[in-house]
């Protein structure tokens, strides 16, 4: 064990001497996925509850396949099936993006942890509370001006919970970016077993990480939680 | 009963200890050699029982360069060493690289021949193994593989873009769909996973790594006897020697691989 941590701490930390690896990369797949599913989620979720069905059912399909397959799945068709289509190659930016293993993962993360957002998101937004609304209405709020000042801090507020569920079930989902030869806190635990052939404390050490950072994340959103839902305390 | 089984097992024992002594003062007329014939394309059982297989024909070799009789004996690897020194037989000819840890219990012969880690690249794309040549290059790789160690070793410090993956295939996937200039590999993998299957047929082996100064991909492949017996070790070498030099390993080299098995070293 302090063989495995003198020798790869610095790998499982934040970097093996050239690139970024370990918890640091682990970090960003996640910032990175988070940053890009919550702006996908905040307007998909109010196009979701829209009443015409023509814009409901794209969003509704959009959901309906990111978190009806695994991210595994998705994984591999991103970092795999992409790359493997001609017309890919000709267009240089594409070839640019797809060639590269870490913007596949931060895709495809992103998306799949989006439809989750996506749908917790539309679920608070239908929830608010039909009184608050007619109150705005009554007051002649436009409805830009009804969902920016009233719905979505409101269904935001209410959805945090839920949401750092999503959070923490997306830092679990992290450890599949080695598919896409990303190579993260696992990866380096492998490397680690690969070397010592001491399978226990080289998974021991990723487990102590993932372990810190879902507690560090916890605490952060009950934090968030006392400060946005003060009015549910009692 | 059990009891019967081991004094009679003690007594065969007996028996064949003394009567290898006086065998061993006699001139010598034939070489056993234990072999774990699971591991082709080196040794293996052919369907009507046979030993065949690059370490099988190289034993032959020796043993007709020395005028002295071949056999061979089937043993599990895990166990190969004890059984050579329980006398089971005098030699082990099982692909077994020479390393410190084995070198303590047993010694090695000269080099048999070594499977040398190769770099595969597109046909026309003229690189070759040295950092210079893959600079600003992606070379994939297999995680856990001493060619992940060696090219993170060698050629990350360099410039040259190491990408590890989970599994060899994959490496060879990435090859293919362009994501990769180059895959640093096994020989024999390369050759027979690879480059004879008809993905790999706009592939080739691009060069075999020769400089390793800091000794990160061991040893060669050697045959080991025990650590009592010079003569024999003196004799193994004497053949091997000779039949590098007579051509006949180059012949049967040429048999199984369309590459350089020993390494850069007989040229």
């Amino acid at each position: 064990m302090i063989y495995i941590i003198q020798t790869y701490g610095k790998a499982f930390l934040y970097s093996d001497g050239y690139n970024m690896t370990g918890v640091a990369m682990t970090l960003w797949l996640l910032v990175a996925a988070c940053i890009i599913g919550f702006c996908l989620a905040v307007p998909l979720a109010i196009v979701r509850n829209s009443k015409h069905f023509l814009f409901r059912a794209p969003v509704w399909l959009y959901c309906f396949v990111f978190t009806g397959t695994p991210l595994y799945v998705q994984l591999l068709v991103i970092y795999t099936g992409m790359y493997s289509l001609e017309f890919v190659h000709h267009v240089p930016s594409l070839n640019q993006f797809f060639r590269s293993g870490i913007d596949c993962t931060i895709l495809a993360f992103g998306l799949n942890t989006g439809a989750y957002t996506t749908e917790i998101f539309a679920g608070a937004i239908r929830d608010t509370n039909f009184g608050e609304v007619d109150a705005a209405r009554s007051l002649g709020y436009s409805t830009p001006k009804l969902y920016r000042r009233i719905i979505l801090p409101s269904a935001l507020r209410r959805a945090l919970p839920v949401y750092s569920n999503e959070v923490i079930l997306m830092l679990h989902s992290t450890t599949l970016a080695f598919t896409a030869t990303v190579p993260d806190i696992l990866k380096i635990a492998n490397d680690a077993y690969s070397a010592t052939y001491n399978p226990f404390a080289s998974f021991t050490v990723a487990a102590i990480l993932y372990a810190c950072i879902s507690f560090t994340l916890i605490f952060g959103f009950r934090k968030a939680e006392g400060h946005f839902l003060a009015f549910q305390k009692r | 009963m059990r009891k019967l089984l081991t004094t009679f097992a003690l007594a065969c024992m007996a028996f064949a200890a003394t009567a290898q002594l006086p065998a061993k003062a006699k001139a010598f007329t034939e070489i056993k050699f234990g072999v774990d014939a699971t591991y082709p394309p080196f040794e293996s059982l052919s369907p009507s029982g046979q030993f065949e297989g690059f370490d099988v024909d190289l034993g032959r070799a020796i043993c007709a360069e020395l005028k002295v009789k071949c056999v061979f004996v089937n043993q599990g690897f895990d166990g190969i060493i004890p059984a050579l020194e329980a006398r089971k037989f005098d030699a082990i000819l099982s692909s077994m690289t020479k390393t410190p840890a084995r070198e303590q219990q047993i010694d090695f012969s000269s080099e048999m021949y070594n499977e040398p880690t190769s770099l595969i690249a597109k046909k026309g794309s003229g690189l070759v193994p040295t950092a210079a040549s893959l600079k600003g290059k992606t070379v994939g790789v297999e995680s856990g593989t001493i060619q992940e160690t060696y090219a993170n070793t060698y050629w990350k410090p360099a410039g040259v873009t190491v990408v590890s993956y989970p599994g060899q295939d994959q490496v060879y996937a990435d090859l293919l769909s362009g994501r990769l200039d180059a895959s640093l590999q096994d020989s024999v993998e390369a050759d027979y996973g690879f480059l004879k299957t008809p993905k790999g047929s706009d592939y080739l082996l691009a060069g075999n790594v020769t400089s390793d100064p800091k000794d990160v991909l061991g040893s060669f492949i050697a045959i080991g006897v025990r650590k009592d017996e010079p003569e024999l070790l003196a004799n193994i070498d004497k053949a091997i020697a000779a039949i590098i030099a007579n051509g006949t390993y180059k012949k049967i080299e040429a048999k199984y691989f369309n590459f350089d098995v020993y390494g850069e070293s007989s040229k």
